[in-house]
């Protein structure tokens, strides 16, 4: 995880097109200036960024269903638990399913875990458009590439 | 089309939180109703699912920025429910 940059995703395990799911790994670096703010003496992973952090395994995965034709951009999330408390240094598995591919839009189930144990869980909606300039999807694709985006799931169906 | 009305009415009234007797077929979903582009998201996945359908909203929304179509066409909600009508009869699926 890159937090200042907002990249919370540090690679993708498995990304299946034909179950519609994804599977991804990050780790919460052990520093950061956001956890001098939250917490003073009691860092923790803010929940909003464990949130996005299963906003962007979505993402993903929207992506590649979407063949890098169209960008997801969060629009809302729905019965977000955040369960335990996340600190510095902690692996995360971040995972999310297709829940409805709708027209312009999709709905995704995503959870995180730590150590096989749920961290959080929430059902999410993205708009799904197109990229707004060509120098955002390349930019989209080297952080791909910073991912394990496999490339080759472009070619699928 | 009545059970369709009833239907996509209660998907209404229980998304955006508006009174089911406020519903009505000459109701304009955004004009009348006062559904935003992001209630109306939650709006079509409920009605996705109902009726087994894909609501085209992207198709929809590119003929009416063209100006080959009104939002009327598509966001009254008895020309809605007769699209959703098409819709259902043209993937041979009944409601669910």
């Amino acid at each position: 995880m890159r937090l200042e940059y907002f990249l919370l995703i540090d690679r993708i395990v498995e990304l299946n097109l034909d179950d519609h799911t994804i599977r991804t790994d990050a780790t919460v670096p052990t520093s950061s200036t956001i956890f001098e703010g939250h917490f003073p003496g009691h860092p923790l992973m803010p929940g909003v960024l464990l949130i996005e952090t299963m906003n962007q395994a979505s993402g993903w995965l929207l992506i590649a269903m979407h063949k890098f034709t169209r960008m997801p951009f969060f629009a809302s999330v729905k019965q977000a638990k955040l369960r335990t408390f996340v600190t510095p240094g902690q692996k995360l598995a971040a995972s999310a399913k297709l829940v409805h591919d709708g027209s312009g839009f999709a709905v995704t189930k995503a959870e995180i875990k730590c150590e096989g144990k749920p961290v959080c869980s929430a059902e999410l909606t993205f708009r799904l458009v197109e990229f707004p300039n060509p120098s955002f999807r390349a930019s989209m694709e080297n952080i791909a590439a910073e991912v394990a985006f496999p490339m080759e799931v472009l070619a699928h169906g | 089309m009545s059970s369709t009305f009833d239907t996509v009415a209660n998907i209404i009234s229980e998304t955006c939180d508006i009174e089911r007797t406020k519903i009505t077929p000459q109701s304009h979903a955004i004009d009348d109703l006062g559904i935003d582009s992001l209630d109306f998201l939650d709006v079509a996945f409920a009605i996705d699912k109902a009726f087994g359908i894909k609501l085209p909203l992207e198709q929809w929304t590119q003929e009416v920025n063209d100006g080959k179509a009104t939002t009327e066409q598509y966001f009254v909600l008895g020309n809605l429910c007769a699209r959703i009508d098409e819709l259902i009869a043209a993937k041979g699926v009944a409601p669910a």
